[in-house]
């Protein structure tokens, strides 16, 4: 990787609800950052490999495979593995948050979560 | 030898005679037999006089009779056979012994003399005279014939001669005969005293033994070489029977009786005698005492022992007669009726149950006429049952009637014989015991039996219905904790599906104020904020949801750790601080537990007190807050109390508080923030801990909550 200083960081923002999607992708844009979006835990995976991001954000609830599972393949890979995972989830229970951080997850979110609280820990992960 | 004689010379003769007289004479006087010297005389007379024939009689110890003592020229006699009574006083011979000088009698042929047929003749008698103790003493006659001159003269010479020898002979021969009986006598009559097991003995006046028997010298008389223990005994023996006669001395001559106690010397054991003694007067040897002992050793032994068994008698007829007492007593306390009857089936006794039963009631007998002899006709049957077996024992049921009421009585009835060391029969008694109580019983138990049974089988129903409701209740509990895990699903997804709608409107919120979409307006911006804190309100809300959903879902894991409760506090105080600073109160701690840490979820423990003061900043406008802690170590629980001086709560709203979504003022006005869920919250939160909150409060002074926790954590499940 070269040019890090011009070119922005990718963040893939995998999450199948339109309108969460969307809002983190735009505000991370309007932050500075290069995002790709992924609507279910295969897609996330597909773009992962196809074009590694710096960092994946992460929804659980999916459909087909689920966050939990796309999480685990990710960092299963050896392609992918080194790629921060942020998981931000409206499953507030703690065998979920437990599950995902098995699974590998770097960090845990959980929902209601603002914008602006999900770039301080992007912006963390990538410090 | 007299031929001899007879043929010498005349001339020789008057020689021979005078000889013949000296030989005589001086035979007669040496001689001490009586019938030797008569038959010496007689010989004498015939031999060397002209004498043909010679009898001498003599007086015989009796004095009745005239015995043929010798005889001399008679054929074929015997002079024994030769007797004459004296009782014939015109006897010749009779006659001639009551005379001092001879008589001549003359003998015709047919008058024999004394049964001796004499040859007819001149005879002479001469009578036989001595002097004894200077009495002239007859002792016999002497007969002579042919009564010539010649041979009167010899006569007279030779009767003169041998009278007195025969006197002397004869007495002599008489004190011979006195002195052997009276030997004899003595003997005989010591033999007597000596037979007798009683010492008897004479003592003179000196207290020297006379006369004893062999029993009384045993006791007293002391012989040679006695061992040294009898000789004491005797002489003691002695002394104390001195002691005796000297005071029988003293009661003036009169036979007495007395007690005395000598040693036997032989045993050396005590002899009681009873002495009598009584004095002796005899002229001739002077006074003297005799005394008889007699030996009650034996007699006072068996007094004693008699009057010990006549004690001993008594005392066992007294025990006997308590026993009986008692034994009469105890029978009839015994509530069975008891009879004895003798071997016959006659009643001999019967204790007082019985009595009943069988006598009339005093007053009453002609009322009960008819019952007693039934009871006795069928006592008497049922005894007879006994006796006619071999049976030791017959037991069966005897129907008698109560004499008083005329109600039936069941009895059973055990007869049993008693007999005897021999095995003789002499009685039976019999025991009844009244069945009315035993058949009423068993009336009641089949009673009870039944209602048991009833019991029974309504129980079984009951426990069958209850299998039934069990089995129903656990299908209930089962669908019930579906039911009650599909809500917690049910609440954990809402919760889900809340927060991802939530999550847009916050953010979209948040980006549109920040001024992402272009500039704002204030009215705008006043408008989104609202959006804000609404969204803000409602994420509490679905948190809380959240969090009771996930407590009833067991789905909140416990991490015990062991707490330090003042850190706890100053936490919670911190992070609050934020809105203590805005607040005009002052909030202080009072923390008194000491070293002791608490076992508990501290993320648990932290949350109720973070609720709590939150509660209290939330509700008190003015005054102070106070956050304290205590350990009670007689509960070992500590407790986290928050005091504040807020509005306070109504008695009857105080259980409410705890209750889901429920403020005290439940108006959409209200004036407080909140969901209405912390303290329903904090009260499964501390009931999860194994504590309990608990509220004090008066409305406008103040509440407090406190919560308690055992120190060592929940009771293991």
């Amino acid at each position: 990787m070269s040019g890090s200083s011009e070119e922005p960081k990718r963040i893939l923002m995998v999450d199948d609800f339109h309108d969460n999607r969307e809002m983190y992708a735009a505000y991370l844009r309007f932050s500075g950052f290069s995002v790709d979006e992924a609507v279910t835990g295969t897609e996330a995976i597909e773009k992962a490999l196809a074009t590694p991001p710096n960092l994946i954000v992460m929804d659980l609830s999916l459909p087909g495979m689920d966050g939990w599972e796309a999480t685990r393949r990710l960092k299963a890979d050896p392609k992918t593995k080194h790629i921060p995972i942020v998981v931000v989830s409206g499953h507030a229970l703690e065998g979920s948050v437990r599950a995902a951080k098995v699974a590998g997850c770097d960090a845990f979110l959980r929902k209601p979560c603002l914008p602006q609280a999900l770039l301080a820990e992007v912006r963390k992960l990538l410090s | 030898m007299r031929r001899a004689v007879s043929r010498r010379g005349p001339r020789h003769a008057d020689e021979r005679l005078s000889e013949t007289r000296l030989q005589l004479a001086e035979f007669l006087l040496l001689s001490d037999s009586p019938e030797e010297s008569a038959r010496q005389t007689v010989g004498w007379l015939t031999s060397h006089t002209r004498a043909r024939h010679a009898l001498c009689t003599a007086l015989d110890a009796s004095g009745t009779r005239l015995v043929g003592l010798a005889a001399a020229g008679f054929r074929s006699f015997d002079p024994a056979s030769f007797v004459v009574d004296m009782d014939q006083s015109r006897h010749g011979l009779v006659i001639a012994l009551n005379r001092t000088q001879p008589t001549i009698v003359r003998v015709s042929a047919r008058e024999p003399i004394g049964g001796l047929r004499l040859a007819p003749g001149h005879y002479g008698l001469f009578p036989l005279h001595g002097l004894y103790l200077d009495e002239d003493m007859r002792a016999g006659v002497l007969l002579i014939g042919p009564a010539l001159p010649s041979v009167v003269r010899e006569g007279r010479w030779v009767a003169s001669l041998l009278g007195p020898r025969l006197i002397r002979l004869i007495a002599f021969r008489a004190a011979d005969d006195a002195r052997r009986r009276f030997e004899r006598e003595r003997t005989l009559l010591q033999k007597v005293i000596d037979a007798a097991p009683d010492p008897i003995l004479l003592t003179d006046t000196e207290g020297r033994m006379v006369v004893a028997n062999s029993t009384a010298e045993e006791l007293l008389a002391s012989k040679e070489r006695e061992s040294e223990g009898r000789a004491r005994a005797i002489a003691l023996n002695n002394m104390l029977f001195s002691a005796a006669l000297s005071w029988t001395a003293m009661t003036d001559g009169e036979p007495v009786r007395r007690e005395l106690l000598l040693a036997d010397p032989r045993e050396g054991s005590d002899l009681l005698f009873e002495l009598m003694s009584g004095p002796v007067d005899d002229p001739q040897h002077g006074a003297g005492v005799v005394s008889i002992l007699r030996n009650v050793t034996d007699l006072r032994r068996a007094t004693e022992e008699i009057e010990e068994n006549y004690r001993k008698l008594r005392s066992a007829s007294a025990e006997i007669r308590a026993d009986r007492d008692r034994m009469n007593l105890l029978i009839d306390s015994v509530a069975d009726p008891i009879l004895v009857t003798d071997p016959g089936g006659a009643i001999v006794e019967m204790n007082a149950p019985a009595e009943r039963l069988f006598t009339a009631p005093p007053g009453r007998e002609g009322d009960v006429a008819g019952s007693i002899p039934s009871n006795d006709a069928h006592f008497s049957s049922f005894v007879s049952n006994l006796l006619s077996g071999d049976d030791p024992r017959y037991s069966g049921f005897v129907g008698l009637v109560d004499p008083e009421s005329g109600a039936a009585l069941p009895f059973d009835a055990t007869a049993a014989k008693v007999l005897s060391e021999n095995g003789e029969l002499i009685g039976v008694v019999t025991t009844l015991h009244d069945r009315t109580a035993s058949l009423e019983k068993e009336r009641l138990y089949e009673e009870l039996k039944r209602a048991s049974d009833e019991l029974e089988a309504k129980v079984h129903a009951a426990t069958a219905e209850l299998v039934r409701q069990n089995e129903l209740l656990r299908r209930q509990h089962i669908q019930l904790e579906q039911a009650s895990s599909l809500k917690s699903q049910f609440l954990a997804n809402m919760s889900h599906e809340f927060r991802t709608p939530l999550n847009a409107i916050q953010g979209y919120t948040s980006m549109l104020l920040e001024g992402v979409m272009g500039p704002v307006t204030f009215p705008q911006k006043d408008s989104l904020q609202r959006v804000e804190s609404n969204a803000k309100h409602l994420t509490l809300i679905v948190d809380d949801i959240l969090d009771i959903s996930r407590i009833e879902a067991g789905k909140l894991p416990l991490y015990m750790t062991d707490c330090q409760v003042p850190d706890l506090v100053a936490e919670v105080i911190a992070e609050l601080d934020p809105i203590i600073a805005r607040s005009k109160l002052k909030v202080t701690t009072e923390i008194d537990v000491g070293a002791v840490f608490l076992r508990s979820d501290r993320q648990k423990v932290r949350q109720i007190v973070l609720n709590l003061l939150g509660n209290a900043l939330k509700f008190t406008r003015e005054g102070s807050i106070l956050v304290s802690a205590q350990y009670r170590p007689e509960s070992d629980e500590i407790s986290i109390a928050v005091r504040d001086t807020g509005i306070g709560i109504a008695p009857e709203d105080r259980e409410k508080v705890f209750e889901d979504f429920q403020q005290v003022d439940s108006s959409p006005t209200r004036e407080y923030g909140g969901t209405g869920l912390g303290l329903a919250i904090c009260r499964r939160l501390a009931s999860m801990l194994g504590g309990r909150m608990a509220l004090v409060s008066s409305l406008g002074e103040g509440s407090t909550f406190t919560l308690e926790l055992p120190r060592q954590g929940p009771p293991a499940a």
